[in-house]
């Protein structure tokens, strides 16, 4: 039997706009207050495995350790799209898991403030001979021209797919899904948006790609967020307040997509999903109805509704009843993304793996204040980075 | 009339245009782009093959904000043709959400994209509404 891992600090800095603070500020910011929140230094860690997408070429780990620390330990570079920093806890987990360390530091950061659209291709005029490129063979870009590239025209495509298997998924009903995380935001002051939104005022909003209107699709902003994980012997030997905000980490899991018809024509976001589900429950022991809450990867309204099938928090096909019922409300049996979730809360790519295992954390240690979840004992953090990658962690209030 | 060639290189044109696959030999899965082996099974020998040339509308959306030099609205969709999914445009429909229709029936449809400095028009394939 390997080790338990707890993660024993943890924090995400303010999402939104920070005009005078670089990449470099804003990991550095959430190192040294999830160290703080562990009660343990750079000295202790073990490991460090960090995720940037989008500052170019520098090695994030190592330019962190040389603000926060340099103790010469081993420091992994991940990348994974949105499952990112994710991926980077997973690395320290395994670390840990491993026995190589007892403590290790996993870190994300983005700056993406302003960045309008992160995938499609602008246009030049065609007036060269046409020459044939990449693997299709084609003689100029094809986005526009053979269907859509932009992530909300694929993941409105996503939800529509799942429409048109189990029916009953419109335009309001997605949109009611964005009022419901714009509520949400209102109880976080760490929220890039927390303003209230109105089903009129999001449906009448920007179009973006149908049904996805801007309110509807994730934010940029800014922001990171760090974690320290720690071996449970390792944790035995700490103070009584360091064991009793240790959250126990009951599953930790990532997949890529299988083979799947069609799979390489739109991505196909769900069996991955469904396929970490099945591991993190069976790792963890327990059930979708032993969640108090669930933070998962609402890049775009219409992901939100598939993955509560995916995560098979609803029976299969029945997302729709399940969101109508009121499930997936704050107030519901199920809370979903109480954070206010990618689409306000925001979506500073590398941090979001991360910053999402923060918020449950912070519910199951009873320190959520006004948006806190009386009586969270479990929760489940998802993330789906596009090409594929699946990220979940499923996460236990101590018992000490 | 001006030479054309296909937009890519899975569409074949002339009088009967169709996408082609390569399909692998040993577990019959499609690809539309130059492969190295099989995403399914690894196997590495393929062949050439139709894909039918109708089929079914199993998902869209209706792009209205895109990359600078992308003409908006436009419909952009998942066609099911037999069993084989293809990304595709859809045309001659109008692009909003009333005419657009999941599960509606799709036939392939031929477009010039436009012409080189030689003069040579590319030609791209879409669907579009079957009767």
């Amino acid at each position: 039997m390997s080790e338990d891992v707890y993660i024993l600090g943890i924090k995400m800095t303010k999402f939104g706009k920070h005009k005078e603070l670089d990449t470099l500020d804003l990991a550095s910011e959430a190192t040294l207050a999830a160290l703080k929140d562990g009660g343990v230094t750079m000295k202790d860690m073990g490991i460090i495995a960090a995720g940037n997408l989008m500052s170019g070429p520098l090695p994030i780990a190592q330019t962190i350790q040389k603000q926060c620390g340099q103790t010469g330990i081993p420091a992994y570079n991940v990348s994974n799209a949105c499952a990112t920093g994710a991926t980077a806890l997973r690395v320290a987990i395994m670390s840990v898991k491993a026995g190589e360390s007892d403590f290790g530091l996993a870190v994300g950061v983005e700056k993406l403030a302003g960045a309008g659209l992160l995938v499609g291709g602008a246009r030049q005029e065609d007036d060269a001979a046409w020459q044939r490129s990449g693997r299709y063979g084609a003689v100029a870009p094809v986005d526009g021209r053979i269907g859509t590239e932009i992530m909300p025209g694929v993941f409105a495509q996503i939800g529509m797919e799942y429409g048109h298997k189990y029916g009953g998924a419109n335009f309001e009903l997605f949109a009611q899904i964005s009022e419901k995380n714009h509520w949400h935001s209102t109880l976080n002051p760490l929220a890039a948006y927390s303003k209230l939104m109105s089903l009129e005022e999001i449906m009448n909003d920007i179009m973006i790609a149908y049904p996805n209107t801007r309110p509807m699709c994730s934010a940029n902003c800014d922001g990171a967020a760090a974690a320290v994980v720690v071996s449970g012997s390792k944790l035995k030997t700490l103070s009584q307040e360091q064991q009793r905000r240790a959250v126990k980490i009951a599953a930790s899991v990532l997949t890529s997509d299988p083979y799947e018809e069609g799979c390489q024509v739109l991505p196909n976001v769900n069996t991955l999903t469904r396929n970490a589900a099945k591991q993190a429950y069976e790792q963890a022991g327990v059930g979708p109805k032993d969640l108090g809450l669930v933070e998962l990867h609402d890049c775009f309204a219409t992901a939100e509704l598939v993955h509560y099938d995916n995560l098979m928090l609803c029976e299969e096909g029945g997302a729709v009843d399940f969101f109508k019922s009121g499930a997936p409300r704050r107030d519901g049996s199920m809370p979903v993304n109480v954070s206010g979730g990618l689409q306000s809360k925001g979506h500073p790519i590398a941090a979001t793996g991360i910053a999402n295992i923060w918020e449950v954390c912070h519910h199951l240690r009873g320190e959520a204040g006004p948006r806190q979840i009386e009586g969270a004992k479990v929760g489940l953090a998802h993330v789906i980075g596009l090409g594929s990658a699946c990220g979940i962690h499923i996460l236990e209030k101590s018992v000490a | 009339m001006a030479e054309q060639i296909p937009f890519v290189d899975y569409l074949v044109l002339g009088d009967d245009p169709h996408l082609v696959v390569n399909e692998c030999s040993a577990c019959g899965a499609r690809f539309f782009d130059r492969r190295n082996a099989c995403g399914s099974c690894s196997g590495t020998e393929f062949e050439k093959t139709r894909v039918a040339t109708r089929g079914e509308l199993r998902s869209f959306t209706i792009v209205a904000f895109a990359a600078p030099g992308v003409p908006v609205p436009f419909v952009a969709g998942i066609v099911d043709c037999d069993g084989t999914s293809v990304r595709s445009n859809i045309v001659n429909v109008e692009p909003d959400a009333e005419h657009v229709k999941l599960g509606m029936p799709v036939r392939l449809t031929t477009l010039v994209v436009g012409s080189d400095s030689e003069g040579v028009e590319a030609v791209n394939f879409a669907y579009e509404p079957a009767a």
